[in-house]
């Protein structure tokens, strides 16, 4: 009796059940094929601009385009300034923004009491992350141009890149954060429980797991830095160089004019000559390997760290 | 699951990484060897360098770059850098003691002399070149072959912002062709120019055109749209002569005048043709040198070929040699009272 009457209601609610379930298949494939669709929307548009670019600019690639200073005559021009002048500054950039966007957010996350005051700082660093490019342009004009001239020299690569670590920091801020938050609460309870202190639960346990996802937001901080032409112009940054910052004094060398790639492919798009326009293919083809190398780099740093960890 | 995810994402980075470098490894390599080897080499010839900082007008920017190219050639240590942030900009930088030679479409204004005179900056203004403003208009317009400037303003003027939108609404003769029209932006000097010379009113213009700070954008624009009329600089005009038409434009004595070298130079290409300066800080050309060398080195008639390399008209020889008299006698201040250079004849100043 009570086997049938269980059938009963099985099949009886089966029927309806299987109507439902056809609808939600339906539901599903469409949803499948809609994402696929923005995979594909993505992908395309990105296949026919790194096409397009290639078809520009890989026969302009040479050895004496990378080696050439820029020049009026197009055939002449290349990126040798622009190329060292991205190096130069993202080096830094990464140097200055590590430390004090890590610190900041390793304070905020473990040390911080949960106050008013610590959440309206949470709130601005969450907004500034958002806060369009050219304002810290205005803002590293007014402090690191004007202000700081004795220091920075000017319109030099090191306000360049103290601009840009500006403009990147919120993002390393609040990767850090969420790396350590991602850290289970049971690993700093056990290091307490066994009299370890703060800074110790934090250096030996917290940071080694949070380090991947903290180098993780670093990368895709500097990748947006590198391509950045905004705020530098709003530095003054737009300018014709054709000699390198000295190597054999550092000091002196972080003080000096720069370019950067970004910069010199806007100034070559801007010109008359349709030449020029080959060279900015080929000059984005360069910017785009160096991004892939710096991040290549970065992720062999993550996974070497996330194997001790 | 994360780290599944990390693993995951540094496998396509690196497999990105891969395609885009195939072809390419040797370029990701060798400019670390590049950079090391000029570098060390430029700081073996350290010494004493002197820098002289050029900066304005984009419109002026070729011209320097050139110069700047050459005379380092000649100078290994002299570095010369030549910055863009317009004529106002350049202006800014050039009276806080910031620049030594500030380029510029347009004289000097009262307000930024003002500015040079509270920072105790006094300047030698020089004309470097000469530019003319080209009125282009598509390949298939085969209506327009000479425009007078009043014609020109009734296309531009603000009372023309959604009315005159054909046309035949400028000469009746004309074709009922849509009139789409394309120039620079409002922050260039070329505009400023055009604007004052076509409407009378400098920076008066309808708001319902299509502006781009890249001239590049108003060849394309003009180049797709058949009813379109578009102005630039007359470096822009040289460089798209196959895909674009030039205007004639009716000069002051009823002649119509395509734009070119000789008529830019000698004066018949007016309103539309204008020079274009240099201004040079007196106080850097005493202290630094270069800065003196580098602004004879800008008017030597030796090196006019490269002005014209770049798009631009050279000065006459009789006004290169004024202009040299007037940079070596360091003549301060500036030789356009009222501000503007529309329909001033340049020999008649220096």
């Amino acid at each position: 009796m009570t086997y049938q009457n269980e059938g009963a209601e099985t099949t009886g609610s089966t029927s309806s059940f299987e109507v439902n379930m056809s609808t939600r298949y339906k539901i599903d494939t469409v949803f499948k094929y809609a994402t696929w669709a923005a995979v594909v929307v993505a992908i395309v548009v990105l296949v026919v601009l790194l096409v397009d670019v290639a078809v520009d600019g890989l026969p302009r690639l040479s050895w004496q385009f990378l080696s050439s200073m820029p020049s009026r005559k197009p055939e002449e021009a290349g990126l040798l300034s622009a190329l060292v002048g991205t190096v130069w500054v993202m080096i830094l950039v990464a140097l200055i923004c590590f430390p004090i966007g890590v610190g900041a957010g390793i304070f905020l996350e473990e040390f911080s009491k949960d106050t008013w005051f610590s959440r309206a700082i949470e709130i601005n660093i969450n907004n500034l992350a958002g806060v369009p490019s050219i304002i810290y342009g205005l803002l590293g004009l007014q402090v690191f141009v004007r202000w700081l001239e004795p220091v920075t020299g000017g319109r030099s690569i090191l306000t360049g890149a103290a601009t840009l670590a500006l403009l990147v920091l919120p993002i390393v801020i609040v990767a850090t954060r969420e790396s350590l938050r991602a850290v289970p609460d049971s690993l700093r309870q056990a290091g307490f429980a066994l009299g370890a202190t703060r800074w110790q639960v934090v250096r030996e346990h917290v940071f080694p797991l949070a380090l991947p996802g903290i180098l993780t937001g670093t990368i895709l901080a500097l990748s947006r830095a590198i391509g950045e032409t905004a705020p530098l112009i709003t530095i003054g940054a737009l300018t014709f160089i054709s000699f390198l910052p000295p190597l054999d004094n550092p000091i002196e060398g972080v003080q000096s004019p720069f370019t950067v790639l970004p910069i010199q492919v806007y100034n070559w798009v801007s010109r008359p000559q349709a030449e020029f326009h080959t060279n900015a293919a080929a000059g984005i083809i360069v910017l785009m390997v160096v991004l892939l190398a710096m991040n290549a780099t970065a992720v062999i740093l993550r996974n070497k760290f996330q194997k001790q960890a | 699951m994360k780290r599944q995810f990390l693993l995951l994402l540094s496998g396509v980075l690196a497999l990105t990484l891969a395609a885009c470098a195939g072809g390419e490894t040797d370029t990701t390599t060798t400019p670390e060897d590049g950079t090391t080897d000029t570098a060390t080499d430029a700081g073996a010839e350290d010494g004493d360098v002197a820098y002289v900082q050029v900066d304005g007008s984009s419109t002026v920017f070729p011209i320097s770059e050139a110069m700047a190219e050459e005379f380092m050639a000649a100078n290994p240590n002299v570095r010369v850098t030549v910055g863009v942030s317009g004529s106002g900009g350049g202006f800014k930088k050039f009276c806080a003691g910031e620049t030594d030679i500030s380029n510029a479409s347009r004289p000097i204004k009262e307000s930024e002399i003002e500015l040079c005179q509270e920072a105790g900056i006094e300047f030698v203004e020089i004309p470097v070149a000469f530019d003319g403003i080209s009125v282009v208009v598509n390949p298939e317009n085969d209506w327009a072959e000479c425009l007078t400037p009043a014609e020109l303003g009734a296309m531009w003027e603000p009372a023309a912002e959604g009315q005159v939108s054909n046309w035949n609404q400028i000469k009746p003769e004309y074709p009922d062709q849509e009139l789409r029209l394309y120039g620079p932006g409002t922050d260039s000097g070329t505009y400023d120019y055009f604007t004052e010379a076509v409407t009378g009113e400098e920076g008066e213009s309808r708001g319902d055109y299509t502006a781009s700070e890249d001239d590049n954008v108003v060849v394309q624009g003009v180049q797709a749209d058949t009813g379109g009329l578009g102005f630039f600089g007359f470096a822009y005009y040289e460089e798209n002569k196959d895909i674009l038409k030039v205007v004639g434009i009716e000069n002051k004595d009823g002649e119509c005048i395509i734009p070119s070298e000789e008529a830019i130079a000698d004066g018949t290409y007016n309103p539309l043709a204008r020079p274009i300066f240099f201004y040079v800080s007196k106080q850097a050309m005493a202290e630094k040198p270069a800065v003196a060398d580098f602004a004879a080195y800008q008017i030597d008639s030796a090196n006019t070929n490269l002005i014209s390399e770049v798009g631009y008209v050279p000065l006459p020889a009789d006004l290169i040699a004024k202009a040299q008299t007037r940079l070596q006698d360091g003549v301060a201040g500036t030789m356009f009272e009222d501000h503007s250079t529309l329909g001033v004849k340049l020999s008649d100043k220096l």
